[in-house]
């Protein structure tokens, strides 16, 4: 397929995936670091449950929901300032870096909310029991327990970071959607696009394919003695 | 938790405080209300209860749904915190501790579940091993504790399996085994055999036993089904609407029953439950020429005696076997015998009499 493409595009091609993978890896990672504790402080936080603060909760909730709603074309246009204090610049690959994790952040921290949730009540009630406090009912319960689900929640994300990663192109951030925008569609290159599609398909397939796998190996509720 | 690992108990401290007789579990004018919440008004789950389970001794709480059996155990481990009332335990007033005073406790508090509980992503070894993990003790202390539990409880040869490779009944001893890991004295059972059939049931009932008496472990144990109490209870408290409404032996219990609940309960063992052609033929009043029913517990050593030939002759009066059960609670012979005599008011009188001289008890049923 990459016979109708010249050697000059292939490598524009190679340059622009490795740009994605690199933003969809930092924004993944910061986005993991700061959506994780908040998911879970947002599942365990009620009032009732092992950290109990009913008001933050809910500041936290409607953050979280305010972000999410927001288109994120919108969302990179209207944190330009933050981006420029971030990354010094609100153009290119780097700075593309800053909207995506302020877009993934919440959207994990939801997704990590509702796989703890999915954890048997029952399950925390025991190691109450058994003397845990409530950070050991985190690390010891609630994070093992819900592995398998935060791994396919993960791997949701990242496969959205893909798309969204694509979007910045639209407005300078490098990679891909760049380059499917630049060639393919300003200068009319219909077979750039195609390749752009591809590739897009191919790393979806391949996040995907891996979280499941992954997923699988780590769920350990539906075995055959 | 560094002391050499064996699967006897420490030996025994000198009792403390001023008890005369050591209860390891005591209840006193204990009260639980669970506020009122939109749409719900204050429900009052457990009023006024006192309760003592003796050292050693395994205690059944029997209730309906509903009646506070639920509340009244996650009471012991501070679960729940009583709203009026004290409750000590092996010493300690749980109800005066902070959380990190009650975290503390737990640890001596073994508890097991009615869905057991197990985290599905540890085998039987890491289940049985979290309470240790979560107590600080060191992997090869873990070891030397969590390999002879799981001998104890037979399970061995399930040590890497997954709770899902295990049958409701093996699950139910690696709860066990969990539960015993950090040597408690007290070990809480919240309905842990309701998810099994009879058979398996039965086994775990054993199990319970055999930890009850090789430990010297106390336990306080949950249920709505007499038939747990009967094997395994040494004492019963029947808890109706909160409050507890009778309690004592369990034999005494099932052969003197008090109160309806309590009544009611024993029916549904121990034979007493009337065949159906003869319980839908049952008035309350005397039909000409018919029969009176009546019930004899026989108890102890009576079990085996030949009340109604005796009966029969002192009398003369026909008796008529509805339906006989010998049984063992407790390890003691207790025997059901229902009977028809003639229904005149002065020849059920005298039977009763003469049932009541053997010191056995005696009722009347009804009339058929
Ligand atoms: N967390 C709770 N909040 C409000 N009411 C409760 C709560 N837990 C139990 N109750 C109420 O307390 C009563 C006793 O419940 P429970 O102890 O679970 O009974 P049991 O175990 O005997 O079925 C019931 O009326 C129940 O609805
Ligand atoms: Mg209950």
């Amino acid at each position: 397929m990459f016979d109708i493409l010249s050697p000059a595009i292939v490598d524009l091609l190679i340059e622009a995936t490795k740009a994605t993978l690199y933003m969809v890896a930092v924004a993944g990672l910061i986005g993991t670091a700061i959506g994780l504790p908040l998911g879970v402080f947002l599942a365990t936080s009620r009032s009732g449950e092992l950290f109990a603060a009913p008001w933050l909760n809910h500041v936290l909730g409607l953050v979280v929901n305010a972000a999410r709603s927001t288109p994120f074309i919108i969302l990179v246009v209207a944190i330009i300032p933050f981006t420029r204090l971030i990354a010094g610049t609100s153009i290119g690959t780097s700075a593309a870096i800053v909207p995506l994790t302020v877009a993934a952040a919440p959207f994990i921290a939801r997704l990590i909310e509702a796989a703890i949730r999915e954890v048997d009540q029952g399950l925390v009630e025991a190691a109450r029991a058994m003397g845990a406090s409530p950070l050991q009912i985190v690390g010891k319960v609630l994070l093992p327990e819900a592995l398998p689900a935060i791994t396919l929640a993960l791997t949701l994300a990242v496969v959205s970071l893909i798309g969204y990663s694509a979007m910045v192109g639209a407005v300078g951030g490098g990679g891909l959607g760049d380059l499917g925008i630049r060639f393919g569609y300003q200068r009319f290159m219909p077979e750039v696009m195609a390749a752009v599609v591809i590739v897009l398909i191919l790393l979806v397939q391949a996040v995907q394919s891996a979280g499941d796998l992954l997923a699988r190996h780590l769920d350990k509720r539906n075995r055959r003695g | 938790m560094n002391a050499p690992f064996s699967i006897l108990p420490p030996p025994p401290e000198v009792a403390r405080g001023t008890d005369v007789t050591p209860s390891t579990i005591r209840f006193e004018h204990v009260g639980k209300s669970y506020p009122a919440r939109r749409g719900t008004p204050e429900v009052a789950a457990l009023t006024d209860v006192d309760l003592a389970v003796p050292e050693g001794a395994i205690l059944g709480v029997i209730g309906r749904s509903g009646a506070g059996k639920s509340t009244l155990i996650r009471l012991v481990n501070g679960l729940e915190r009583a709203t009026a009332g004290r409750i000590v335990v092996d010493g300690t007033d749980i109800t005066a501790l902070n959380e990190a005073g009650l975290r503390a406790a737990r640890r001596s508090i073994g508890m097991i579940f009615q869905h057991f509980n197990l985290l599905a992503r540890r085998t039987a070894y890491e289940n049985v091993a979290l309470p240790l993990e979560i107590a600080g003790v060191s992997a090869r202390a873990i070891k030397e504790r969590v390999e002879p539990l799981l001998d104890l409880v037979g399970l061995s040869d399930k040590r890497d399996r997954y709770p899902a490779e295990l049958s409701g009944g093996q699950k139910q001893r690696v709860g066990i085994a969990r539960a015993l890991a950090s040597r408690p004295r007290v070990l809480l059972s919240d309905e842990a055999t309701s998810a099994l059939d009879p058979e398996t049931t039965n086994q775990i009932l054993a199990l319970l036993r055999k930890v009850n008496a090789e430990l010297n472990l106390t336990v306080l144990l949950i249920t709505h089904e007499m038939s747990v109490i009967k094997a395994v209870a040494d004492r019963v408290a029947v808890l109706d609407g909160g409050r507890i409404v009778e309690e004592g032996p369990t034999y005494d219990l099932f052969a003197r029953p008090q109160h309806p609940t309590t009544r009611s309960f024993i029916a549904a063992v121990a034979g007493s439950a009337l065949p159906p052609y003869v319980a839908a033929r049952l008035k309350d009043t005397p039909a000409p020429g018919g029969e009176a029913l009546v019930r004899i517990v026989f108890t102890g050593d009576h079990a085996t005696d030949p009340v109604l030939s005796r009966i029969s002759r002192l009398l003369g009066v026909d008796v008529n076997i509805i339906q006989a059960q010998v049984d063992e609670i407790a390890g003691r012979p207790f025997g059901v015998i229902v009977v028809g005599i003639p229904n005149a008011p002065e020849t059920v009188a005298a039977v009763l009499r003469s049932v009541e001289q053997l010191n056995l008890s005696a009722e009347v049923l009804g009339y058929v």
